[in-house]
């Protein structure tokens, strides 16, 4: 397994073998998903104690859980005595996870409690402590956002955002700008018979499969669409400079900086109540952030490794979970303003719903974009030719007009630091060599 | 046989005959035709189901029509966009069409108002298994419950709700591209 022929950035490609091979997809568990931080849930799906809502980190199942006290933590979904998932329910409120197979329980805080017939069987021999859940190294909540990795030297979980935090604001903070307020209103979870990484690359900036959503474009099925408008969302970004802006961290984001002092366009314009509401937002958002950093608004975006953003319209939160080289698991976390009118917030899942997923007439054609791409990747002359990632090689800015590497076209940029990165984690390197040693100095300091 | 059970049973042959015409229109992909079968006001929805503790199902195993999130959550414009974006030609995830077979079974007449005998709405329950084959080997098979409320109307029966309870929690399938 050679990285550095098979990511060669210089010369924009990208080998074949990174999308469809076991080998590599194993080493990537255990060198990717072992270390980096990873989306786990919203605290709006656990808001009391003893609440749960069974999640995934890589290929494994997690539990997210507050306990008693008020605490979050993320446990193993496995039982330390023979492995059975102590929980196979989704979602929902527990004082005891108690295993099926043999009965051994434990507390929400993941301390084993019950061992059936423990003074005959096990007294003097098992020590209850030392069979705890097994619990992540570490766990960050970011304006209601969870994350966890399995590494106890992974920084801090800001310093691993690092400046792409500022996009990620423009996704969790409350439309009028108020910090946070966002709720998870459904979860969707699917199959898909594809490599992780297309539906990650996808999000990381990938703005040049636009014309794969021509049907959608074409008919209209923006929350403006019964007045006439085209296309598959609102046109809220008009006259704005788009800019697609790469981290050393690997995370990539495609946002828009609205023209300076912007005005609001008007969306929702078959809904004259949200419309206002929105527009009510907009000025708001101004007044509170000024009108400079107002101009900064999200598109789609991608946290390394696997968990991708829609910004505004639809607005969640999707999870590539991998299954295997040639098969992914999808969740999408749908979000809202928790204090939005129910107006507004029907209005949005209506439109989430038509637009997204498995069942939304844009995103069915990404879907079917990846399985292809990934079938026909597989054989052993396919396999020879790599994938072609040249577009706008070299045509970026460090730091301007924003933090990162800006590129004011179209780019795979973002790709490519992303596969740099990825690289990175599949040699082993260090911490400072994977999130770029300035973001640890600056930590440090 | 009571004459209220031979009127239900007549009723629900007359209904079984609607819902094997709406079938041939989608797998003869007559969609535009399918279209006219529904309602105006029509509410077609499709739950997430859940997995959940026993006793809790009436209450959190499905999501509900109307809130949060769920497969469909719809009305017939959105409908009607689906159709459209098919007939685009360009909407890849159904270009080239697939080939579908709705096989649609159990189906009971649940209630119907004023009467049996002279329905004007009848809530039908029924089964369906519907194979989708796609492009060479993409082949999906989707297996569930429809609780449908149809409503006769000037120009015959219509669809005015239809719920579909599929058989699945995380949907094994790429997409859920078909009709149901």
């Amino acid at each position: 397994m050679n990285l550095d022929t098979m990511i060669d950035l210089e010369g924009g490609r990208i080998s074949r073998e990174i999308f469809v091979s076991r080998d590599i997809f194993d080493r990537e568990q255990e060198q990717v998903f072992t270390r980096a931080w990873l989306f786990v849930g919203h605290e709006s799906q656990v808001p009391n104690p003893g609440d749960f809502f069974v999640s995934r980190m890589g290929t494994e199942s997690v539990i997210l859980c507050r306990d008693q006290a008020g605490a979050l933590h993320v446990f193993l979904n496995s039982c330390r005595h023979r492995g059975m998932k102590i929980c196979r329910y989704e979602q929902g409120n527990t004082s005891l996870f108690v295993c099926p197979y043999h009965s051994w329980s434990y507390t929400t805080d993941g301390k084993l409690q019950g061992v059936p017939l423990y003074r005959v069987l096990y007294e003097g021999t098992l020590n209850r402590d030392d069979w705890s859940l097994v619990e992540v190294a570490k766990l960050a909540t970011y304006k209601g956002t969870v994350w966890a990795t399995w590494d106890p030297q992974a920084p801090e979980f800001l310093t691993y955002l690092g400046d792409a935090v500022d996009h990620l604001d423009q996704v969790l903070d409350c439309r009028d700008g108020r910090p946070g307020g966002s709720e998870v209103i459904g979860v969707h979870k699917w199959i898909l018979p594809a490599n992780w990484k297309f539906a990650a690359e996808n999000f990381l900036g990938d703005t040049y499969h636009n014309p794969s959503h021509r049907s959608v474009d074409m008919i209209g099925i923006g929350p403006s669409a019964q007045r006439g408008a085209k296309g598959r969302r609102d046109n809220e970004y008009e006259g704005g400079q788009h800019v697609w802006v790469s981290f050393p961290a690997g995370h990539g984001v495609h946002s828009v900086l609205s023209r300076p002092d912007p005005e609001y366009g008007g969306s929702y314009q078959q809904y004259p109540e949200v419309d206002e509401y929105f527009r009510h937002c907009f000025e708001a958002r101004k007044q509170r952030l000024g009108t400079e950093r107002a101009r900064l608004l999200p598109f789609t975006g991608n946290l390394f490794p696997n968990a991708s953003y829609h910004g505004r319209q639809p607005r969640g939160i999707c999870v590539w979970h991998p299954h295997g080289a040639t098969e992914t698991e999808a969740w999408r976390f749908f979000l809202v303003d928790a204090d939005a009118p129910a107006s507004v917030k029907d209005v949005l899942r209506r439109f989430y719903m038509r637009y997204s997923g498995p069942a939304g007439m844009t995103e069915q054609d990404d879907m079917e974009n990846w399985l292809y791409a990934t079938a026909a990747s597989q054989g052993p002359i396919a396999r020879r030719h790599p994938f072609n990632y040249q577009q706008s090689i070299g045509a970026f800015r460090t730091g301007d007009p924003l933090p990162g590497d800006v590129s004011l076209q179209m780019t795979e940029q973002n790709a490519r630091n992303y596969y740099r990165v990825w690289r990175g984690y599949m040699q082993g390197d260090p911490w400072a060599a994977l999130i770029g040693a300035p973001a640890l100095r600056a930590a440090a300091e | 046989m009571s004459a209220e059970d031979a009127a239900r049973r007549a009723l629900a042959a007359e209904l079984a005959e609607f819902l094997y015409l709406e079938a041939d229109l989608l797998d003869e992909r007559r969609f535009t035709e399918w279209l006219d079968l529904l309602a105006e006001d029509l509410i077609y929805f499709m739950p997430i189901r859940h997995n959940v503790k026993f006793g809790q199902h009436a209450a959190r195993e499905n999501t509900r029509q109307g809130e949060g999130i769920s497969w469909f959550d719809e009305d017939k414009w959105t409908l009607g966009k689906r159709v459209e974006q098919i007939l685009t030609g360009v909407h890849y995830a159904e270009e080239p069409l697939s080939r579908t077979a709705h096989l649609v079974t159990n189906i009971r007449v649940i209630s119907a108002t004023p009467s049996f005998a002279a329905a004007e709405t009848a809530e039908v329950s029924s089964r369906f298994l519907i194979q989708q084959n796609r492009v060479e080997y993409e082949t999906t098979q989707f297996v569930g419950r429809r609780r449908d409320i149809l409503r006769r109307e000037a120009a015959g029966w219509r669809i005015a709700r239809r719920e579909i309870i599929l058989e699945q929690n995380v949907l094994v399938a790429k997409n859920l591209s078909i009709f149901f």
